[in-house]
């Protein structure tokens, strides 16, 4: 038996991190047990060919929260290149934006397009500005949370009566019908259906869908950037920021139990047996897993069980990593073009009919693609002369039906390999290795829960105060000691730092007030 | 020429509404309607021999108890008599029907899965909070939440009171409820598909949505929040065809003093110095009025019937942006005698309920996808009612009338019209899949009338032909019906006003868009208030 920890972190992803940091930097004594050999959850960068190396979860850095960069005081050293969006058409001419501008469509939407994305901006400000804060409890009848309701309207107000109005109307609305409002060009509206559906078991006419796009433009952040050395990067910063703090991250020791006595938390258990001491954890494993399996069905009401069981976490996203002997060779594309982010999106239609078998637990025959070459900039990745290619996949559920097989797996890696070339050609020949992470090894590598990278569906009924779920919104869960600290818990997934750093909040100020 | 103090335009059930409560006030009244006979899409035709068909809407419930009595629609005639229950045919001869006795509905349930009979007590339970919820904001103006005025501050006040008078957890329900798509909630309580898939048709009848879509949970209420004498739920037949509807509202209408004009199509709403003054019908006539309300959904009267010139330009955007969607056809059919189901119990009392043909949700869902592709579903979604069985007035002794209201059947096929055809193809799908339970149906049909969305928007002039004046999302209620800013009935001209389903609280026979928009005239005028307010549950 060891001494007690003031906290003990549960998963070493980079929300796992920002909690330590910003823990262990408030004098808390801090543990963290992460069950894989590297820190980082799916923000890690690893070898999958001999030589080449990618970013195996996130692939893209573009919503991690100002606010957090800068308490855990990693601005500098943080070295990423932004890029724009590269919609491709197959040999014609493709569609770039991005950083506010567009290329490659009529004047018309040129012009739009810069209203567009002020708007976007504006109302992505005003989203993160309540993503970034604790979310009020409904009728608690305490002044904290009628302050942050009350800031909230206030916020929403100060857009202005028009804006306010738009934004209303605007935030139950399906991205397909806003971008058929506003665009001309088949390839810019496929690109931005894409951008608001990627990680979501939903389709571009879904409801929801552009509040999705607007958690996707991140607020104050803003922006698409690569890493350099990809996604680990920026984990080993954190978890270099958390250990100077003096933080104590252990690797290899992943997490069996959490322990409960007398409806408290008391500390958790490793695989080896292990056992380790404490009054708080925070778990930043998807709620599901935190709550049926690593604590237990029985320590919490029926209730609240009842609503964990319910929550939805079915990933639909795979991820494909090819190792290539050279660049690929598109018509119309420039080399510069190449080391942007490309998308597969040809048109709303295809993007929701690449949807359509995910609600029939199929995978899509003709799959829409966030396509990045990292290579182009990034010489860590890839032996001299030969790149890597990483792309998120859409649709493959978790659940497909007869369960991912080698046959089933083989047969949709062929569909993406086709649906590259068709728009890459040639890079069938290009190809030395590949890997296909379907949202199955997802699972299994991340360990979360439905391959989901927001560890549970973002949408409407699962989002700002139902997430991860319903009173559980300020991140503490219904046992004495447990705090949520993951993707699933709010705002959401992503590489954004929030839930981690505002769960570090609720515990510290709770301390303050028992004190 | 005579001035008039109002003009309604469409003599529909809302459009009657408004014209009767403000006749009711002493108004001098002119209602007009395009057609030779008035209703609009609440009617009763005449079209084979002696079928009489409610070739639009033919259920009724929403309609508003408040107005019902009100007007005294009563004593013009109006009777609504409840039918039994529901069914779904399922694929391997079985079947799964409810009923309005709740040991039997109960029973039948548990014969496909107990677990599920026992999750519908708790089901109904909260569905029921949510009806309650929304039925005491049926009858007023939805709050402007940009405003500052007192009446709106109070209005959104009262609203989040009575959001809150429900507890902490029951409020994150409210929200989920609001948000989530129908058949994720139908998966929190149910296991068995046959059971999900009965329950799910009332989330997306109506809609260009489909069961997987958030927000179509919300649209459950559309087809729950209704009620049959306070039977909450229930839904029933207007005796002598959904006309009786409309015909009762124009008896007291007329009863009132108003005047009442068919075969006067509008040409132009006419207006000057941002005032309307009139309207101009097709026939080149010219009528005067302070004020004229329309209740046509809002893209005919603002894009068809208005000059965009007379308009604010961010205005007519908005109403171009506004969804009306069609997606749901109709077959009436009158027959020669009673189809047979030998899937049913011999004397059951299923074959007086509405029926259904598809069993599964993936069934549901892949109708929506052939739609989303702009194809008629080949399997559709039929809720199929006999209503003959329950009012014999509407065919002759031994005969039938059927109506077969089909989800999904978009307004242009592919991006081009219909062709006949295409109307017979669409017909034979929808023919073929209520033969496959009955086989002696086909030999009974003696006349068929086929309704795509394109014909109901020729004839009854709603846009797309979408049976809510636009579609029930999010985006679109509440506040932001018909849009944001407009959402109190009064249109962007002095004088006009809009009261058709476009408006708050959206479609169906509900009558409460023509209430609550005869009230806000009343108020401009500042008359007397004629409109009931809500009576309120229990």
């Amino acid at each position: 038996m060891t001494e007690r920890y003031d906290a003990i972190i549960v998963g070493g992803g980079h929300n796992g991190l920002v909690a330590a940091a910003m823990l262990a930097r408030a004098g808390r004594r801090v543990l963290l047990l992460e069950r894989s050999a590297a820190l980082g959850g799916a923000s890690i960068t690893r070898e999958f060919a001999d030589g080449f190396a990618v970013s195996a979860g996130a692939q893209w850095l573009g919503q991690l929260q100002p606010a957090v960069v800068r308490k855990l005081g990693i601005e500098t050293p943080l070295a990423a290149r932004d890029v724009d969006t590269v919609v491709l058409a197959p040999g014609d001419a493709p569609v770039r934006y991005g950083r506010g501008r567009v290329s490659g469509v009529g004047d018309g939407d040129t012009k739009r397009y810069a209203e567009y994305a002020k708007r976007m901006r504006r109302y992505s400000k005003l989203l993160w500005a309540w993503l970034n804060r604790v979310p009020p409890r409904l009728g608690s009848g305490a002044g904290t949370d009628t302050r942050r309701l009350l800031r909230m309207a206030l916020e929403l107000r100060l857009l202005g009566r028009d804006d306010m109005r738009e934004f209303l109307r605007l935030i139950g609305m399906n991205v397909y019908d806003d971008v058929e409002e506003c665009f001309e060009s088949r390839l810019l509206k496929g690109g931005l259906c894409l951008d608001a559906v990627l990680g979501t078991h939903a389709g571009p006419r879904s409801p929801n869908t552009f509040m999705t796009s607007l958690y996707r433009y991140g607020g104050e952040a803003a922006g698409t950037a690569l890493p350099a050395g990809g996604m680990s990067a920026v984990s080993n910063l954190i978890a270099k920021a958390a250990r100077d703090a003096g933080a104590e991250l252990v690797t290899g020791a992943p997490v069996s139990r959490i322990l409960v006595e007398n409806g408290r938390v008391t500390g958790v258990e490793t695989e080896d047996g292990e056992r380790h001491e404490s009054y708080t954890v925070l778990s930043s494993v998807d709620p599901k897993q935190t709550v049926l399996s690593l604590i237990g069905a029985r320590h919490f009401e029926a209730g609240f069980v009842r609503r964990v069981g319910h929550l939805r976490a079915v990933g639909t996203a795979a991820k494909l990593h090819l190792a290539l002997d050279g660049l690929p060779t598109a018509g119309g594309m420039s080399a510069d073009d190449l080391g942007q982010r490309l998308l597969i999106a040809p048109d709303p239609d295809s993007v929701e009919r690449a949807f359509n078998p995910a609600k029939y637990r199929r995978f899509s025959p003709a799959p829409v693609m966030d396509i990045s070459i990292p290579s182009v900039h990034d010489e860590t990745l890839a032996p001299a002369g030969k790149h890597v290619l990483s792309a998120i996949v859409q649709y493959a559920p978790c659940d497909l039906e007869g369960g991912w097989t080698d046959a089933s797996k083989k047969e949709f890696l062929d569909i993406c390999l086709d649906r590259l070339a068709e728009y890459l050609p040639g890079i069938r020949d290009c190809v030395i290795e590949g890997e296909l992470l379907t949202p199955a090894d997802l699972e299994r590598e991340f360990g979360m829960t439905g391959g989901h990278w927001h560890h549970g569906e973002l949408s409407l009924d699962q989002f700002l105060f139902t997430r991860p779920l319903p009173g559980c919104q300020q991140y503490r869960a219904p046992l004495d000691g447990l705090y949520f600290c993951g993707a699933g818990a709010h705002p959401g997934g992503g590489v954004t730092g929030v839930p981690g750093y505002n769960a570090a909040r609720v515990v510290i100020e709770r301390d303050t007030h028992r004190s | 020429m005579k001035k008039y103090d109002a003009l309604v335009l469409g003599a529909g059930h809302n459009g009657l509404t408004t014209a009767a409560f403000l006749a009711k006030a002493g108004l001098d009244v002119l209602c007009l309607e395009k057609n030779d006979y008035i209703g609009g899409a609440a009617v009763s035709r005449n079209l084979y021999d002696d079928w009489i068909y409610s070739n639009c809407s033919y259920v009724c419930s929403l309609l508003r108890p408040e107005i019902f009595r009100t007007l005294e629609l009563h004593r013009h005639g109006l009777q609504i008599t409840p039918y039994g229950g529901s069914l779904t045919f399922m694929e391997n001869g079985d079947y799964f029907g409810s009923y309005h006795d709740p040991v039997v509905a109960y029973r039948e349930m548990a014969r496909h899965s107990r677990r599920d009979a026992d999750a519908y007590a708790r089901y109904s339970a909260d569905v029921s909070r949510q009806c309650r919820f929304i039925r005491d904001f049926l009858l007023t103006t939805p709050p402007d939440p940009t405003s500052f005025k007192p009446r709106d501050l109070l209005g959104l006040l009262a609203i989040g009171k009575r959001f809150a008078a429900a507890g902490e957890d029951e409020m994150y329900d409210t929200l989920r409820f609001w948000t989530m798509s129908v058949a994720d909630y139908l998966n929190e309580y149910f296991e068995c598909d046959v059971i999900k898939a009965a329950l799910s048709g009332s989330g997306i009848i109506g809609t260009a949505l489909g069961i997987h879509s958030p927000g179509t949970a919300y649209v459950l209420l559309h087809h729950y929040m209704g009620d049959v004498d306070g039977n909450i739920g229930t839904w029933g037949f207007a005796r002598g065809g959904m006309g009786a509807v409309s015909n009762a509202i124009a008896s007291a209408f007329r009863g009132y003093g108003g005047e009442l004009r068919t075969d006067a199509g509008i040409e132009r709403i006419l207006v000057r110095d941002r005032k309307v003054t009139g309207v101009a019908l097709e026939s080149g006539e010219e009528i005067e009025a302070d004020v004229v309300v329309s209740a046509m959904d809002v893209k005919r009267t603002f894009l068809n019937c208005m000059d965009a010139g007379d308009l604010p330009e961010d205005f007519v955007n908005r109403v171009r942006n506004f969804k009306i969607r069609g997606s749901s056809g109709k077959l009436n059919i009158a027959l020669d005698g009673l189809p047979e189901f030998p899937a049913l119990p011999e004397g059951s009392s299923l074959h007086y309920s509405d029926m259904h043909f598809i069993d599964s949700m993936e069934r549901m869902e892949r109708a929506y996808d052939d739609w989303k592709d702009g194809r008629w579903s080949q399997d559709p979604y039929i809720d199929m009612v006999i209503p003959t069985l329950t009012d014999p007035t509407m065919a002759p002794p031994g005969k039938h009338f059927m109506s077969c209201f089909v989800q999904y059947c978009p307004h242009k096929l592919e991006g081009r019209d219909w062709t006949d055809p295409e109307r017979e193809a669409f017909a034979q799908t929808v023919i073929n899949q209520v033969a496959n339970y009955s086989p002696n149906f086909k030999d009974l049909i003696l006349h068929v009338e086929i309704r795509t969305p394109e014909d109901i928007e020729s004839e009854i002039g709603i846009t797309e032909g979408n049976i809510f004046h636009g579609e029930l999302t999010m985006d679109q209620l509440l506040f932001n019906r018909p849009v944001p800013g407009y959402s109190q009935y009064r249109g962007p001209v002095g004088g006009l006003y809009m009261c058709g389903s476009s408006t708050h609280p959206g479609g169906g026979v509900m009558a409460a868009p023509g209430a609550n928009a005869a009230r806000e005239i009343l108020a401009d005028l500042k008359r007397d208030n004629t409109v009931p307010e809500t009576f309120g549950d229990d």
